[in-house]
């Protein structure tokens, strides 16, 4: 049924319908529609492309019922009527410039309504204030919905909320946030019954996850899903995407695309407005000193990372916005939603690594709908060159690759109870209750949940040692209360999913090489923060790219990272960590169908079907279902080469493995590689040879056991899990987060984390946060679930090729072995002649 | 025959420990952080911090109730196996003033256990400035026992022969691109300090400030505690956190 059918009194409002007639509008499909679902009191998930009014269409519904609603001026009224509708967005830029651009239609249409934003900016007098007069509608982030609903003040606050909606909802529930803003709408749905929710999505490969997860399930775990109503905005104009055309030779390995500088520079002198998108910090820092080195016409070029000083990066938006920028360089930190106005066009550097998430950075070109959105694809290496051609296939035939929901974490839940219980006794089985009716926790035991509970009352320790000191006590009616009101100071200090690894700001000071007497001089600009890790490895005199400047590492002094201005001509580049993005398992599957179908190689450059040709005339193709595992000696080595395509976390964790097998298989494997479509093991002993007689079985070594004992077994030692533990334990409490000027610093943190982890690891290997450190490894960084299944799929379809030189399409994961975490100019000069000389061998 | 095994028949094996002089004694470094002083037959072990985990949980900071446990085992092995007839413990034995008070019973019974049959010496530290409650031992600031000094917090003016702890010295090298940290044994030859030999204790890196007015800068060297080994460095090997 159309909106326009419906009976009843118009949706919009006279006002409002003069208000589009003034600006020449008239109210959209789906703006009416979404009017029509709010006035059935029904939830909605609006999925609508960039550009299709979806703002507006969201806040219509409390817009208008807003206008409706009687207000009195005295304080005391107003402040029994609460917020009226909570708009929640991962960005706080995002909400101040939602407030920004309310601005026009409630001033035009002539509505009295408070618009406000709340974020961890906001002073805290505004922040009383706000508690005392709420504002109609309140713009927010996840973190500080969870700190108001622990606290009475702040519940009593929302206790009225009539909508809540939630912009970029396909990002938010991706992560922690999505599970703690999960818990959070699940409180505020007991708090105000009648709430509904609107969820802003761009489009994704499975709208009912999103339509289920903004409204209650009901309590049967495996029974059907409720979902909430569905509106699409389809299509737009459909994309207008190339890929870069070079006459250079395409690299075999790297992520710089270098080659492809002079035709990028060119393509940004032709356009208004560029957004050149690539995966990582330092592909940014890198491809934005390259642009430099060629910009003859000094185009305002400008470089825009996570990392940098937020002062510097304010200045970049305004510039971008004022429209006096020709290009920005820029990682996922411009991928979500700010308008930008004048883009007319996208440049993703490097594979896009999903199909969706192309399509969303394409998005950010041209805000309008009605007009196509221009992108050119930059493969940086040739293996890109398909990936990206796989992408364009994807995009044309609107296929989308998502990631799936998460299963809600239990360290987050752990968060949760304890801010419940801040805000006042709780009784455990309303609870358990609520959270599950939050799609993330809907398959939540009741064990788990218990143990949650013991966990944030006293560590949930088997030894109950700790019954005494315990953060939650009986209330004597059955409820549970916070033991000491300093607890509630203790969660509101650490409240919040994003635990930043550890940071160090950048300081530019004069150079201690200069000014040899002086030591190294004080107070100069700050330039962003920098990973510790990254810092850790430089020695004094290390030059590397930060802010789009070769600095030189002077000393750290606390927390800062001193560095001077360079005049080296070859900084030590930041060692590539990889895509941060692991290649979609929907594009990983398209690319193994490229490369098994030679039928479809029409459609690539020469180079990479001549290299194809050869693989396939020196060795095999890769089946589209299958494995090829290729064996071959090289120089005094044997190695063993296979392509799984799963991405380069997935592969890390096969190589893990596979070398623990291949040890006790007699054949000393002595290392391994892995990018994100191949993983490459070697040793002194002859794998082909010991696969050949039998000694060696590849069925054997790739079977699906491996992640039984094996896995237990080396994750006992390794420093991601304690990395991951880190993280988990600081979420759940267990640690105390960082703050600036006091607690710990990052630094001790990390000790006494992995100290922790040993003793829990040792005394009791089941504590609650382990399980949860596991699942956190298994989805993100290890990629297990990935690995799964990658045997399950390749069983019985293991292919064996015995060859006597590297082939083809190993050279590039070969190109990556040796590659040292830092590498300068001279150690350029010899990875590009070690190239050659695989290239040769392997094309001879 | 060395010496050492001459003067103690009856000893199964002498644990492998890394000797060296300091300040004209002749003492052996151990992997696990404790010092032995085979003239005197004394084992050293500094900064046990005892009930860490239930310290932090009274504040509502719930860290695994292993700790305690933990060092303790860590502790009958290094007994076991010296055998010493003297243990001095260099200070902050226990987490808190309190922590001798809230250990555990089957805890107390297995330190008693350890100290029956030999001298016990617990040394005063910052985090546990009294002597603890209902144990054995003898409580000192300090105690002066040859041409050796043991004391928690190390003194500005360098006693030659000063042995203590306090400052869980680490040290960081690199190789490669990549870095190792470890607790480790810190001298100059004149001076010793400990590293803890508590499990949830963490370290500070020798080149940090703290230390400046120890060690001459630079003039030292470190023993960075491995597997059945140790690794020693100088310190101008090292490199800061």
């Amino acid at each position: 049924m159309s909106a326009m059918d419906a009976a009843g009194p118009p949706l919009l409002p006279p006002d409002f319908q003069r208000w589009f007639e003034s600006r020449g509008w008239s109210p959209r499909t789906h703006q009416l529609d979404l009017l029509e679902v709010a006035r059935k009191k029904r939830s909605a998930l609006l999925i609508a492309p960039t550009g299709a009014g979806k703002t507006l269409a969201g806040f219509l519904p409390s817009l208008t019922e807003l206008a409706g609603r009687p207000r009195t001026k005295s304080g005391a009224t107003a402040a029994r009527c609460g917020v009226h509708t909570l708009y929640i967005s991962p960005l706080k830029a995002l909400a101040v410039d939602i407030a920004r651009n309310l601005e026009a239609p409630v001033a035009g249409i002539g509505l009295d309504i408070r618009i406000e934003t709340r974020t961890g900016d906001t002073p805290s007098h505004k922040r009383q204030r706000q508690k005392k007069i709420p504002p109609d509608i309140l713009l927010t982030t996840p973190e500080q919905i969870a700190l108001l609903l622990s606290d009475a003040q702040g519940r009593e606050m929302l206790s009225d909320v009539k909508t809540v909606i939630l912009d970029e909802l396909h990002a938010l529930v991706t992560s922690k946030r999505g599970d703690l803003l999960a818990l959070g709408l699940a409180a505020l749905r007991r708090l105000s019954p009648e709430l509904r929710t609107i969820g802003l999505s761009a489009t994704v490969a499975e709208p009912d996850d999103l339509r289920a997860w903004l409204v209650a399930q009901p309590d049967d775990p495996d029974g059907t899903r409720t979902l909430a109503d569905l509106v699409t905005v389809s299509g737009g104009a459909a994309p207008d995407i190339t890929i870069l055309d070079t006459d250079e030779r395409l690299p075999w390995s790297g992520h710089s695309a270098r080659h492809a500088v002079p035709d990028i520079y060119q393509i940004i002198r032709k356009h208004r407005t560029s957004l050149v998108f690539v995966n990582t910090r330092s592909q940014a820092e890198a491809l934005f000193q390259a642009l430099w080195h060629v910009n003859d016409e000094n185009l305002p070029i400008a470089l825009h990372h996570g990392s940098l000083d937020v002062g510097q990066r304010r200045k970049v938006e305004a510039a971008m916005a004022a429209g006096s920028l020709r290009a920005i360089v820029c990682t996922s930190s411009l991928d979500l939603g700010i308008d930008w106005g004048d883009v007319d066009l996208v440049v993703n550097v490097g594979a896009p690594k999903g199909a969706s998430r192309l399509a969303q950075r394409i998005g950010r070109s041209n805000h309008r709908m009605d007009e196509p959105s221009r992108a050119i694809l930059v493969p940086a290496n040739r293996f890109e060159v398909m990936e990206c051609q796989a992408a364009l296939a994807a995009s044309r035939a609107g296929e989308q690759d998502t990631p799936p929901l998460r299963t809600g974490a239990l360290d987050v839940l752990a968060q949760h109870v304890l801010g419940v219980a801040c805000a006042g006794p709780f009784s455990p089985d309303d609870l358990f209750a609520e959270i599950r009716a939050a799609e993330p926790y809907r398959h939540l035991s009741q064990r788990d949940f218990d143990r949650t509970v013991a966990f944030v009352a006293t560590g949930g320790y088997a030894l109950r040692t700790y019954e005494r000191y315990a953060r939650l006590k009986d209330n004597g009616d059955g409820r549970l209360r916070l033991a000491h009101p300093s607890f509630a100071q203790q969660y509101r200090l650490n409240v919040g999913t994003i635990v930043e690894a550890p940071m160090l700001k950048v300081r530019l000071v004069r150079s201690k090489a200069e000014g040899r007497r002086t030591p190294v001089g004080r107070g100069g600009r700050m330039l962003g923060e920098i990973e510790e890790w990254f810092v850790d490895q430089l020695a004094p005199g290390d030059t590397f790219l930060f802010a789009g400047e070769i600095l030189r590492f002077e000393a750290i002094r606390e927390n800062e990272a001193y560095v001077s201005r360079a005049r080296a001509q070859a900084p030590k580049i930041p060692s590539y960590q990889g895509g941060k993005f692991p290649l979609s398992t929907y594009l990983a599957a398209s690319v193994r169908t490229m490369l098994a179908t030679p039928a479809s190689w029409d459609r690539l450059p020469a180079q990479v079907r001549d290299w194809l040709e050869l693989q396939r005339l020196y060795s095999e193709l890769p089946k589209a279902d299958g494995l090829l595992v290729e064996t071959f000696p090289r120089g005094n080595m044997h190695y063993l080469v296979c392509y799984p395509f799963d991405g380069r976390l997935a592969h890390q964790t096969l190589g893990m493995l596979l070398t623990r097998r291949l040890e006790r298989a007699g054949a000393g494997p002595l290392g391994f590689v892995a990018n994100d479509y191949a993983l490459a093991v070697w040793g002194l002993s002859d794998l082909g040879a010991m696969i050949a007689s039998g000694q060696l079985s590849l069925a054997g070594l790739f079977d699906e056991d491996m992640l039984g004992d094996d896995l237990d077994a080396w994750l006992a030692e390794s420093s991601l899990m304690k990395r991951t533990f880190r993280t988990c334990a600081v979420i759940a409490g267990l640690i105390e987060r960082r703050h600036p000027g006091k607690e710990k610093s990052g630094r001790q943190v990390t000790v006494s984390a992995d100290l922790i982890y040993d003793v829990l690891r040792r005394h009791e290997p089941d504590h609650i946060l382990l399980e949860a450190t596991w699942q956190d490894a298994a989805q993100g960084l290890l990629d297990i679930s990935r690995l799964g299944e990658l045997l399950t799929r390749i069983q019985g379809r293991i292919a064996h090729t015995a060859l006597d030189r590297v082939s083809p399409l190993a050279v590039p994961v070969m190109l990556e072995i040796g590659k040292e975490p830092v590498v300068g100019a001279a150690q350029e000069a010899l990875l590009s002649a070690a190239a050659d000389d695989l290239v040769r061998e392997a094309m001879g | 025959m060395s010496p050492f095994t001459a003067q103690q028949p009856a000893r199964r094996f002498a644990p492998v420990c890394h000797d060296i002089s300091l300040a004209g004694e002749l003492v052996g470094l151990h992997d696990s952080g404790a010092l032995w002083w085979p003239d005197e037959d004394t084992l050293i072990v500094s900064d046990l911090h005892f009930e860490k985990g239930s310290s932090f949980a009274r504040r509502g900071v719930m860290l695994p109730p292993y700790d305690t446990a933990a060092t303790l085992e860590k502790l009958a092995g290094v007994i076991d196996a010296f055998d010493p007839s003297r243990v001095i413990a260099l200070g902050d034995s226990f987490h808190d003033t309190n922590g001798s008070d809230r250990l555990p019973a089957t805890y107390r019974a297995m330190l008693t256990t350890l100290q029956l049959g030999r001298e016990w010496i617990w040394i005063t530290g910052n985090h546990d400035p009294v002597a603890p409650v209902s144990l054995c031992g003898e409580t000192m600031e300090e105690v002066r026992l040859a041409g050796l000094v043991f004391r928690h917090e190390p003194e500005e003016d360098t006693t030659p022969g000063e042995v203590c702890g306090h400052l869980h010295p680490a040290a960081r090298i690199r190789r490669y691109g990549r870095s190792v940290r470890r607790p480790c044994f810190a001298t100059d030859g004149q001076r010793m300090v400990l590293p803890a030999f508590g499990v949830l204790t963490g370290g500070l890196n020798v080149l940090d400030e703290a230390w400046s007015a120890l060690f001459p800068p630079r003039a030292f060297s470190v023993f960075m505690l491995g597997e059945g080994r140790l690794y020693p460095f100088t310190a101008s090997r090292l490199v800061a956190d």
